[in-house]
């Protein structure tokens, strides 16, 4: 092979690369706001916010629980901080319509990001993450440092582990339920308010393991949640309103696709998954694998 | 029904009075007439909002696309075309209107939760574009160079640039002629049926209605005045700025018609007036006045959730 031949495919393969791994991203964070939106019908705008909360959390502790201490901590605080948000101002909202409790995330997600601003200044931080995992593999795929790989694994640990607490435990059957049905659910004796908190809380949780992922590749800045937050609301739309695996799918896809344009034609690295978003809804209004009668 | 009806002309007429003394009176209140003119563009964007909010039943938020693009649609009109303000305002709607046609029919089929999160995506659209394209739009800085024109009448010529206040009544003007045409059209067999619509969707279908037809038309009616209010901000400011399409905008819309009260026709006006009296208050003592912002956010929904008018009529009937 040619060495010009050799570095554009490189380049390609880099772009690829790159763009699951924004992906993965957008799916974490996806992930978490379906959860919450299909059990409780409340958009969290402030999601966000919350995933800006879970790196500077990390990059608080650190200095005394270490990288490792801090990946573990960090979201678990950032999803106490979720349950009492839920407990003391959306639990209000349910059953009302759905615009005041987007109206109220909204006003969250401005003062969680004036919040950051205010204790953590508006530079943008270092993260310093372990030398360990700083390190490029090879030289000829450069950009395959483990810390890449690394988040990659671990979203996929994040994922699988989501999916088998949805599949597999008592909680997750109930999520499930709820989803379908919350007021036969709740006849049948189950604490549907308790369920509606715990799942809130598990899906801060996400935002928060997201969180302390991007301090890590992106550094950390107060925006830097409010920048993530549209491609999810994308992946979500393209995914399938209502479908889990759907959100997953729709978030690598728009990954993907930003990371292509990024090689194309760079200006336009932003506008292309609303463009795709479009053409999903044009030709599956329910987007790519959504089910039936979920429009409402 | 002879008594509330003498209570909403009375209503009407202490607005219009109001608002025909603004400059009058504004600056020994401690504004501006600059303040005054942006508390009518925005009020016109909060009720035309509110059309499709309050009266169809339809959650967009995702107005501030249109908004922005009427902004820019002006300003570039005036930059690159020609220098006329008529024309500027005149192709500031069509071009709001027209993307609120095309998105409006990729959206129309969703409902609730899920329209919100569309219209709030798509808005980025045009706010990446603007943003990107730098060598047209100025990109993050904003369309700079250029600012509005006198309007040439045939035998006067209006100076709504050298005289602030003649600019201000020549926007209440727009404003009088926008919600004027906005209320013929909720009076219609056509606005009577987008209330219809809101109050119960499923029995308006089974009465034979094209109810999407319906909500994609009061969908681009509702945009298309959000457009004109956006070419009168770019003017007010000579100047057009992407985070006039950004999402906190379309929230801050919103909220205006929220806090001023959604079933009410004039609601808006008054949650824009607030609004926007509060925020240039706020952000001259404060920079944390985002923080701020939140926080009525969350108060509103709370503690105010019919409104300012909506807390008054209820007293009213009760």
């Amino acid at each position: 092979m040619q060495p010009h031949r050799r570095s554009v495919t490189q380049l390609i393969l880099f772009n690829v690369f790159n763009g699951l791994i924004i992906g993965a991203f957008y799916a974490l964070m996806a992930l978490g706001l379906s959860l919450i939106l299909n059990l409780s019908g409340v958009i969290n705008f402030a999601h966000g916010g919350f995933l800006a909360l879970g790196g500077y959390f990390a990059y608080s502790l650190m200095p005394f629980t270490g990288f490792w201490g801090a990946l573990v901590l960090a979201p678990i605080l950032t999803a106490c901080i979720g349950i009492l948000v839920e407990r003391f101002l959306i639990r209000r909202l349910y059953g009302r319509d759905p615009l005041y409790s987007l109206l109220l995330t909204f006003g969250l997600a401005f003062i969680l990001e004036d919040a950051t601003r205010f204790i953590w200044g508006a530079q943008s931080v270092p993260f310093q993450v372990p030398a360990v995992l700083t390190q490029p593999l090879s030289t000829s795929f450069f950009f395959l440092t483990g810390y890449r790989l690394f988040m990659v694994a671990l979203v996929i640990v994040a994922v699988s582990g989501l999916f088998l607490v949805l599949g597999r435990t008592r909680f997750g059957k109930r999520v499930r339920a709820g989803t379908l049905d919350l007021e036969t659910l709740s006849t049948l004796g189950v604490n549907v308010q308790l369920l509606r908190t715990l799942n809130f809380g598990f899906g801060i949780y996400l935002a928060g393991l997201a969180g302390v992922l991007a301090a890590g590749m992106l550094g950390l800045q107060p925006t830097i949640g409010a920048s993530l937050i549209m491609p999810s609301f994308v992946a979500i739309i393209v995914g399938g309103l209502g479908s889990l695996p759907g959100t997953l799918f729709g978030g690598l896809l728009i990954g993907l696709a930003s990371g292509l344009t990024a090689v194309f034609f760079p200006s336009a690295t932003e506008a292309i998954i609303y463009v795709i978003m479009g053409i999903v809804l044009l030709v599956f209004p329910r987007g790519l694998l959504g089910e039936e009668g979920r429009l409402q | 029904m002879t008594n509330a009806f003498n209570k909403s002309n009375l209503l009407v007429a202490v607005v219009a009075l109001l608002l025909l003394t603004m400059p009058l009176w504004i600056n020994a209140v401690g504004g501006y007439t600059a303040l005054g003119t942006r508390v009518v563009v925005l009020a016109l964007a909060a009720m035309a909002l509110n059309f499709l909010l309050g009266f169809t039943g339809v959650l967009s938020f995702g107005h501030a696309a249109y908004f922005g693009l009427g902004a820019y649609g002006a300003g570039m009109t005036i930059k690159y075309i020609a220098p006329s303000t008529p024309l500027a305002i005149l192709i500031g709607i069509v071009v709001g209107t027209l993307a609120a046609a095309i998105i409006g029919a990729l959206i129309v089929r969703l409902r609730g939760v899920y329209f919100a999160m569309v219209t709030i995506a798509f808005g980025q659209v045009f706010f990446f574009t603007a943003f990107r394209w730098n060598s047209m739009t100025g990109g993050d800085d904003g369309l700079t160079g250029w600012h509005r024109m006198p309007i040439d009448l045939g035998f006067t010529t209006l100076d709504i640039q050298g005289d602030d206040r003649l600019f201000y009544y020549f926007v209440l003007f727009c404003f009088a002629v926008a919600t004027g045409l906005m209320a013929l059209i909720l009076r219609s067999p056509f606005g009577r049926t987008l209330v219809a619509i809101r109050e119960n969707e499923r029995r308006a279908r089974f009465l034979g209605i094209p109810v999407d037809q319906h909500i994609w038309l009061s969908f681009v009616i509702s945009c298309g005045f959000v457009s004109l209010a956006g070419t009168l901000y770019a003017l007010l400011n000579n100047f057009a700025d992407p985070r006039a399409l950004r999402w906190d905008q379309s929230g801050e819309f919103v909220i205006m018609a929220v806090m001023g009260g959604m079933r009410s026709f004039w609601g808006p006006l008054i949650g824009a007036a607030i609004f926007v009296v509060l925020q240039d208050y706020v952000s001259s003592l404060t920079e944390n006045w985002q923080s701020f912002v939140g926080v009525v956010f969350i108060l509103v929904v709370l503690f105010f959730p019919r409104g300012v008018l909506g807390i008054v009529q209820r007293k009213a009937s009760a």
